[in-house]
């Protein structure tokens, strides 16, 4: 019987209500008293040199208040990495400054040189065309491989060169590997391109800025997915304005993948802006400012090697890569191609020797950060595709490669050789629930019926291993991060027994309006209705760090959990005055707390009103009120796997790809909500079938963004999926948090890509395109016919 | 968008002699493009005249000749709808963009525009339609001339499009995976007289006939009459979303399937 409510029930979500019927509250909502709007001025050169910038005619226009230059940016901070990165060497990777708006030069199509203040966007928008500014265009550099060429153009001249960073992950690892290597009896090489992504999130970038002359508190209202994170962002190195005198607010956000978690230029050109003119300044993206500005996902260019004996035992994985992070470090860019990516290394396996190099290379292109998956989904398609061409290289049967090096669920924990310790995970349970759910025995003959059409047909299998979570505060210390990952929530028991929690994660899309109900009302034993969630405002909310990485559930979560324990502790004790009983033999279960071994109890309503209408209430040992705050700093990472299969029907005439059945088997350990986990899977795999199929960013050479559009850049559509077979029923509970629960968010994002393009190689072999191992993301119609006639 | 006037006039007439006042004014269709230029800013008109709510320029109907005749303004929802007595014609309208951009668009504004990518150019010559405008008729034929060229004069406009309806007739579109205009779009009319065949998407100059497969499908109507023919890649589009000789190959694959479809 499935559960009605409570954990592992699926209650409908209960914030769907405002966002289905419009009612939703988002940044660009926010209308306040005599607000004003900010146009940016921006490059249409990828690499310039800034001669002047004239803004005389801009500040005569009608309306215009206030116009900005990068020159009253001088004397503040810059936007800075989130994590640093020390190369092989020993060096610290190269920080250029990022500043608020660029001064002395533009480094890409987009970069911000100026702003307009004014009574109407309109007018702001003629003001800002006014703006005279004289860049000098220089070459550009687009492709990494020529960005780290002797003499190529530099896209900051301070750094004289374009390489950030030069990580090896293990450095210690890499002479064993590269032995192991040199003698295995089989090495399969692939060389391959992660593709950028353009995050495309429904609702734009938008930023509020109001400044209180009276008492000179400032508030940003912003679209993120942190707002803690941006405060202390802004105060700490951009602006400088004390944290206690600013309020971050993120409200309703409709999406972010990732690329809401930064702090921008643009938050902290309003915020300016309010002060100097004492008004209200708004600003939101364009669609066209979102393509050229939002920090892209990916980008990677990778050679895998991977070293096996002739059974197809693993022996070594040994990965190059060059990794994206455009004209400026976005704040967790260096962690991305990094710690997100190399540890993950080891895939699924037991595989005795993993190491990964991976460069880092400023280009004249947007930013590169996390997006949905953000460094794993690097990894998984890196590993999962060059199994399967040694699979095929071998004879093996692709799923029975991977049984075969999967580490086995007694060998939990395990310390995987890219240096993660995974908890638990039974990988094996997970195949063969996925062979169940794609009928591989009836695979033949659907080949065979699509062949009869004139079709190919073909069957892509591949297994993931994510880390999220992030993370235990220490370790991630230890390896740059420059930021805590605990998380926090308070728990406010009202008067009347209901309650609000505060909580540091911040929900764009994720339900947590509903599922962190879930968990407080079954600790408590009370209807889950009476439990409200409140976030995204650092006045109301306590210290977080937000929702990223699949972390709100297994972290916030645990902060949730906790601070109820607490709640229920002290409910203890009230409820030991109440009974006239020894606090030690309160118990509390299904709302009541009761003596054990008798039948006197009272119910959580009666202790909460008593500790707020304490006029008989043990003061000296206990305090009125109910309320607890707990902060939650994992003891590592959770880890989350799952085993997917794509089945393509590939037209031989034009090369287009359909996807005819997607499977999904997930272990999330304990799940708390399976609809909207299922609901988080099936976006993840839109999104990775997107990349798998359709979106293709595209730079020309000169630094221009041709799919700066949707007219270019193709975003799946309903009917660009397929109905997905979607299952989290293998669970092995994640060891170290309260929960049990692992993450769900981004996996169908890191899991997705490589089984569609597994798939369509399956497909073109069958076909007797026998020389087509390998074709890049996207795998547009025209890539797959041009494989094939090659 | 920069600010401009809009007028909305009720007679050909009027609209024409708004069109004519000022060089500054420009028709405005169903602005399924030009919209969204103007929103861009790409443009600044001073005034547009909105073809709209001229009621003799709406619907479908039958001529005498049995020619179906389209209102320019008439949206590609009411042509889905109504232009059941030439069903490859309806079926392509029923294809165009989504449902916001069929009860906006109009046939007349799509004709004017001339997107080397639009559907409406096929059917029209490969049809062999007559555009009607204001002052004349102008053959299919003789009305495409090159990407976003026709042979429209300055403040001309498309009043109505006549139709032949052809025996048998089949459009086939490959989408472009982002914007799902017509990466290669073809229309296949087989008349009593001989074939046309047109294709869209393809070349750098716009719709155009492909008159060897026309020559070959008049002596036979099969698929694989135009087996040994193939098209050059040389003048086709070559952008992200394919090749010329993707574009070319496709333009043939595509031929064979609308003689097939269309029987």
């Amino acid at each position: 019987m499935p559960k009605d409510h409570g954990i592992g029930a699926s209650p409908t979500r209960r914030e769907d209500v405002r966002f289905l019927t419009g009612r939703g509250k988002y940044t660009d909502d926010i209308a306040l008293q005599g607000q004003t709007y900010a146009v940016f001025a921006r490059s249409q050169v990828a690499n310039g040199v800034i001669k002047s910038i004239d803004t005389s005619e801009a500040e005569k226009m009608p309306g215009v208040l206030a116009v900005f230059t990068g020159e009253d940016f001088v004397d503040v901070g810059g936007n800075p990495a989130g994590w640093q990165i020390n190369s092989r060497d020993g060096e610290p990777m190269k920080e250029p400054k990022r500043p608020v708006l660029a001064h002395g030069k533009v480094r890409h199509v987009g970069d911000a040189y100026a702003a307009v203040i004014a009574e109407t966007e309109e007018q702001a928008r003629d003001a800002a065309e006014a703006i005279v500014a004289e860049i000098d265009e220089q070459p550009a550099v687009v492709d990494m491989a020529a960005a780290l060429k002797d003499g190529a153009p530099l896209v900051h001249d301070e750094i004289e060169t374009n390489q950030c960073f030069d990580w090896g992950w293990i450095e210690d690892n890499r002479a064993a590997t590269d032995e192991a290597i040199k003698n295995a009896p089989h090495v399969t090489t692939l060389e391959l391109v992660n593709n950028r992504l353009v995050p495309n999130a429904m609702e734009p970038r938008a930023s509020t800025a109001d400044y209180d002359p009276g008492t000179g508190d400032y508030t940003l209202y912003t679209t993120s997915q942190n707002p803690h994170l941006t405060r202390l962002l802004i105060s700490a190195f951009v602006l400088g304005i004390p944290e206690n005198k600013l309020k971050v607010v993120a409200p309703d956000v409709g999406g972010g993948f990732g690329s809401k978690i930064y702090h921008y230029g643009e938050e902290a050109l309003v915020l300016a802006a309010a002060k100097k003119i004492g008004r209200p300044v708004r600003w939101t993206a364009s669609r066209s400012e979102s393509f050229l500005t939002d920090a892209h996902g990916r980008d990677h260019v990778t050679k895998i090697e991977l070293a096996c004996e002739k059974d197809g035992t693993f022996i070594a994985f040994r990965t190059e890569t060059m990794a994206n992070v455009g004209a400026y470090l976005s704040n967790f860019s260096t962690a991305t191609p990094t710690f997100l990516h190399g540890t993950l290394m080891a895939g699924n396996y037991a595989v005795p020797n993993v190491y990964v190099n991976v460069k880092a290379v400023f280009t004249n292109t947007a930013p590169v950060d996390a997006y949905r998956g953000a460094g794993r989904p690097e990894a998984t398609y890196s590993l999962e595709r060059v199994i399967d061409m040694a699979a095929r290289e071998l004879g093996i049967d692709p799923l029975e490669i991977r049984r075969k090096n999967f580490v086995q669920p007694d060998q939990f924990p395990f310390t995987s050789a890219a240096g993660l310790e995974y908890d638990t995970g039974d990988y094996g349970a997970l195949v063969d629930k996925l062979e169940e759910m794609i009928d591989r025995k009836g695979f033949e003959a659907r080949r065979k019926e699509s062949e009869k059409n004139g079709k190919l047909r073909g069957l892509g299998v591949n297994t993931y291993i994510e880390a999220c979570g992030i993370a235990p505060s220490n370790l991630v210390g230890v390896l740059g991060s420059r930021v805590g990952l605990y998380d926090a929530a308070t728990v406010r028991v009202n008067a009347t027994g209901n309650i609000a929690v505060m909580v540091g994660a911040h929900s764009h899309g994720q339900g947590h309006e509903t599922a962190f109900p879930q968990v407080v009302a079954d600790m408590l034993g009370i209807d889950e209705n009476s439990v409200e969630i409140v976030h995204g405002d650092t006045s109301k909310i306590p210290f977080g760090m937000g929702t990223y990485g699949s972390r709100s559930l297994a972290v916030c979560g645990s902060a949730v959990v906790r601070a109820t324990e607490k709640v229920i502790n002290k409910g203890k004790k009230i409820a030991a005055h109440m009974l006239e009983a020894s606090e030690a033999d309160i118990e509390f279960t299904d709302g009541q707390f009761s003596v054990a071994g008798t039948d006197k109890s009272v119910g959580f309503g009666d202790v909460a009103l008593k500790a707020y209408i304490p006029h008989d209430f043990p003061l000296e040992e206990v305090e009125p009120g109910l309320e607890e705050t707990a902060f939650y700093d994992p003891a590592n990472f959770t880890y989350p796997a799952g085993a997917y299969a794509c089945e393509v029907e590939v037209d031989p005439e034009t090369g287009k790809v359909t996807i005819e059945r997607f499977a999904a088997a997930d272990d999330f350990g304990n799940v708390i909500n399976p609809m909207i986990v299922s609901g988080q899977v099936h976006g993840g795999l839109a999104q990775g079938i997107g990349q798998a199929l359709l979106e293709n960013t595209t730079y020309d050479a000169d630094g221009q963004l041709i799919s700066a559009s949707y007219m270019d850049y193709a975003m799946p559509r309903a009917d660009d999926v397929p109905f997905y077979s979607v299952d989290h029923s293998c669970q092995t509970p994640c060891t170290h948090n309260p929960l049990g629960v692992k993450g769900c968010g981004e996996a169908g994002a890191i899991g997705s890509p490589p089984s569609v393009v597994n798939a369509v190689i399956d497909a073109l072999q069958s076909g007797g395109h026998t020389n087509v191992t390998h074709i890049d993301m996207p795998l547009t119609p025209s890539r797959v016919w041009s494989a094939m006639n090659s | 968008m920069y600010a401009f006037d809009i007028e909305r006039p009720t007679r050909i007439a009027d609209a024409v002699k708004l069109l004519s006042d000022s060089s500054e004014s420009q028709p405005l269709g169903g602005g399924q493009t030009l919209i969204p230029t103007l929103k861009q800013r790409l443009a600044m008109p001073e005034r547009l005249v909105s073809l709209t709510a001229i009621p003799e320029m709406q619907g479908v109907c039958k001529s005498d000749a049995g020619e179906l005749c389209i209102g320019g303004a008439t949206t590609h929802a009411t042509v889905a709808a109504e232009a059941g007595d030439y069903p490859a014609l309806a079926a392509l309208a029923a294809n165009i963009g989504d449902p916001a951009v069929r009860n906006r668009g109009t046939i007349g504004g799509s004709l004017a525009n001339n997107d080397p990518s639009a559907c409406y150019p096929a059917a029209a010559l490969g049809s062999g339609a007559t555009i009607i405008t204001n002052a004349r008729e102008i053959a299919a034929d003789d009305y495409f001339q090159g990407m976003f060229t026709t042979a429209l004069d300055e403040g001309e406009i498309i009043t109505e499009v006549r139709f032949p309806v052809p025996e048998a007739a089949n459009y086939q579109k490959f989408d472009q995976p982002a914007s799902r205009f017509a990466l290669t779009g073809v229309f296949v009319a087989r008349f009593a007289d001989g074939v046309r065949v047109a294709i869209t998407g393809a070349s750098e100059e716009g719709v155009f006939r492909w008159s060897e497969a026309e020559e070959a499908l008049s002596k036979d109507f099969s698929a694989d009459a135009i087996a040994g023919l193939s098209l050059s890649g040389d003048g086709m589009i070559s952008d992200l979303h394919g090749s010329g000789d993707y574009r070319a190959h496709l333009a043939k694959v595509l031929t064979g399937r609308a003689v097939s479809a269309a029987g």
